[in-house]
């Protein structure tokens, strides 16, 4: 059984323990917070993983040009490839159990289809990188979306109150009443039945552009950020400092982007690791539903789809971009983790194993 | 309290009314898009189109379009699908429904029990090498698709691993309701049950392991220790008790969410017919007023659970119960 042990609140610079006050005197609250991090371990090599994920995966189009030598959106049911100084054909007639139509190649473990190919006699290697370009691009490009919206109507909401909070927050609620999933999956589907892209006054929307699942992941997710923003807003706000700079005459502008949102832009980096998995794995999700990224993209999720069919023939089709998205999501909740430790001031208190 | 009920119950009304006029607005006036264009076959004549509009009332106003379809919902409930016009949505919720419930209520017995199980031991395990492992597995439970997840447990259950003694005994991937044969309607839902409950382990363990520590600092706990109560004693009866808390309010949010739509993945991976499924069939042909109808039906079931939990809460502890 564990000792459980209160270790005694340092002083206000919200030191964590084992720190001194030395090492820390006169550093800003950031540097502080950015050497705790670099000194977690844990953390740092989730970061490294996810560094190497997203390096690699934007690498693609270099491994497709000069390792893989293929095009992973190309057709190429009529192709062969050399496979121990043998040339095969691509899809093989009359593999599989049934020994009926046709099977793609299975893993050669060579630079030219490593994993195999699907269907279409593409190279699955390739697509599961050119997959994970799609997938960082939607999952990274909705979280900071909308944590950058949240952050404004939160800082709106917050400043001002009286009925812009009152209409704000309503609306919020509103949308975090819905399902979030069924929400995502309504707006898709609605989009999707424009099958010659959207056309909004001058704005064109192809349906394959990775804005539209980009887009309908950021609005989803918005109220989860804005809420607990909103909440710290109104409380910063109340704060001598800015009460100080009312005072000196500054100007609203002011007060919301150099005073208030500087004191709460914490939060949000705390939450911004936290919802890149969410939103990568919400992404995959509506991938794999057919109604995320569509042809020619590719992206994790419908690559997993596309393996469907290939399960129990040719399984690296869909393993794959499954472990891609595990590793991702995986690096990412550790290394929020860390973030968390290293910025909040709560993990001051720690238990003595 | 009475006051407290009428209130909440006022809220609800107001949230589910919103709900619809939200759900009919993205369907049906959504800028740029067309309804009927899916409805009508592919490059459907002029007429087939007025048709088919004048047939679902798309060619009036958008309130008399948004009243006709909440009729059609729930009042009159013969709300037809696109593409198959003899099936009625809401019966077709209604048939599908238990097969939802029997996967989401399994899951969350079988998650429940192991992320008990799971945050204890990290807890009394704490300081040994067990601890960080144990919320490692968790970390990995947390980060894994469900769908994908499924995958492969299908490859390994149903075809590479499935003539050995293993996993001879899982049947093929389908649905047997429980009053027809209970023991192979328990064999059908084994796997998609751990599937499902696999991501909520890992973040129900981590959860109460960090609730156990937190309780572990307060005065109640320390009085207990020094009234020289075991260890295990504090542990199961003051320490596990106070963090059940979190643990139940966290449980009934997930549990509405999984049963209103969530569970939908699941369902389609191991082909179980369930509300998801249905969902997931309109999606495939963009059958709007299946999934409009199942999308409700899930916003409805997650928002009317929210309230019941709220007014059981405010029940059982005053503290919460707002003024």
């Amino acid at each position: 059984m564990a000792e459980f042990a209160y270790e005694p609140e340092p002083a206000s610079v919200g030191l964590a323990p084992g720190e001194s006050v030395r090492e820390f005197a006169g550093k800003s609250p950031w540097r502080l917070a950015g050497r705790r991090l670099v000194r977690n371990r844990v953390a740092m090599a989730a970061l490294a993983l996810f560094v190497l994920i997203v390096a690699v995966s934007f690498a693609a189009p270099l491994y497709a040009k000069h390792i893989a030598h293929t095009d992973p959106f190309a057709n190429n049911v009529n192709g062969t490839t050399v496979v121990d100084g043998k040339t095969v054909e691509v899809l093989q007639q009359g593999g599989g159990p049934l020994k009926l139509g046709e099977t793609p190649i299975g893993p050669t473990w060579h630079a030219n289809y490593f994993l195999g190919a699907d269907n279409q006699g593409r190279d699955v290697m390739a697509r599961v990188l050119y997959g994970g370009r799609a997938s960082l691009l939607i999952g990274i490009g909705s979280a900071v979306l909308a944590c950058v919206a949240a952050l404004l109507l939160a800082l709106l909401a917050g400043y001002f109150r009286g009925p812009v909070d009152v209409f704000l927050s309503r609306l919020m609620d509103l949308i975090w009443a819905f399902p979030i999933f069924l929400l995502a999956i309504s707006l898709a589907t609605v989009l999707l039945t424009a099958p010659d892209g959207l056309q909004w006054g001058p704005v064109h929307v192809d349906p394959s552009s990775l804005w539209i699942p980009t887009l309908i992941i950021a609005l989803v997710y918005v109220p989860y950020v804005y809420r607990p923003v909103r909440g710290q807003v109104l409380s910063v706000r109340e704060k001598e400092y800015v009460e100080a700079a009312v005072a000196q005459g500054a100007s609203s502008l002011r007060l919301m982007f150099s005073e208030i949102l500087p004191n709460v832009l914490t939060t949000v980096i705390v939450m911004l690791p936290l919802m890149i998995a969410t939103t990568i794995l919400t992404e995959a999700a509506l991938s794999f539903l057919s109604i995320g990224v569509q042809p020619p993209q590719a992206s994790w999720g419908t690559i997993i789809d596309d393996g469907q069919d290939l399960l129990y023939s040719r399984p690296w089709v869909a393993i794959a971009p499954g472990i891609m998205i595990v590793l991702t999501v995986l690096s990412l909740n550790v290394l929020g983790d860390g973030v968390r430790d290293a910025l909040d001031p709560r993990a001051k208190l720690r238990l003595k194993g | 309290m009475a006051l407290f009920i009428v209130r909440r119950l006022i809220g609800l009304v107001v949230v589910l009314f919103a709900i619809t006029v939200l759900t009919f607005l993205i369907f049906f006036a959504t800028p740029g898009v067309d309804p009927t264009r899916s409805l009508a076959g592919r490059n459907p004549t002029p007429e087939t189109v007025a048709a088919v509009r004048h047939q679902f009332g798309l060619d009036r106003s958008k309130p008399e379009q948004y009243v006709l379809m909440m009729k059609r919902l729930f009042i009159s409930r013969d709300l037809v699908s696109y593409g198959n016009q003899a099936l009625k949505v809401v019966p077709a919720i209604t048939a599908a429904a238990p097969v939802t419930f029997s996967l989401v209520i399994g899951a969350a017995v079988i998650w429940i029990l192991l992320s008990i199980l799971t945050g204890v031991l990290a807890v009394v395990l704490k300081g040994s090498i067990w601890d960080p492992l144990l919320m490692i597995v968790a970390l990995i439970g947390i980060s894994m698709p469900v769908f994908w997840l499924g995958e492969v447990a299908n490859l390994v259950t149903q075809d590479r691993l499935h003539d050995t003694f293993l996993f001879s005994w899982v049947p093929p991937l389908g649905y047997t309701p429980l009053t027809e044969n209970p023991w192979q309607w328990f064999l059908h839902l084994i796997i998609p049950w751990l599937t499902l409950a696999a991501l909520y382990v890992g973040f129900y363990a981590r959860v109460l392991r960090a609730n156990l520590l937190d309780v572990a600092n307060e005065d109640f706990v320390r009085t207990a220790r020094a009234k020289g109560l075991s260890e295990r004693r504090i542990l199961t009866r003051h320490m596990l008790r106070t963090s059940m808390i979190t643990f139940v309010s966290l449980f009934g949010l997930d549990f509405a969410v999984l049963v209103g739509g969530g569970a939908l993945l699941t369902e389609v991976v191991f082909g179980l017919p369930g509300v998801g499924l249905l969902t997931y069939r309109s999606l495939q042909s963009l059958d709007l007023p299946v999934i409009m109808a199942t999308v409700i039906y899930g916003a409805f079931f997650i928002t009317i659970a929210n309230a019941v939990v709220d007014i059981l809460y405010a029940r059982l502890d005053p503290r919460i119960r707002p003024t």
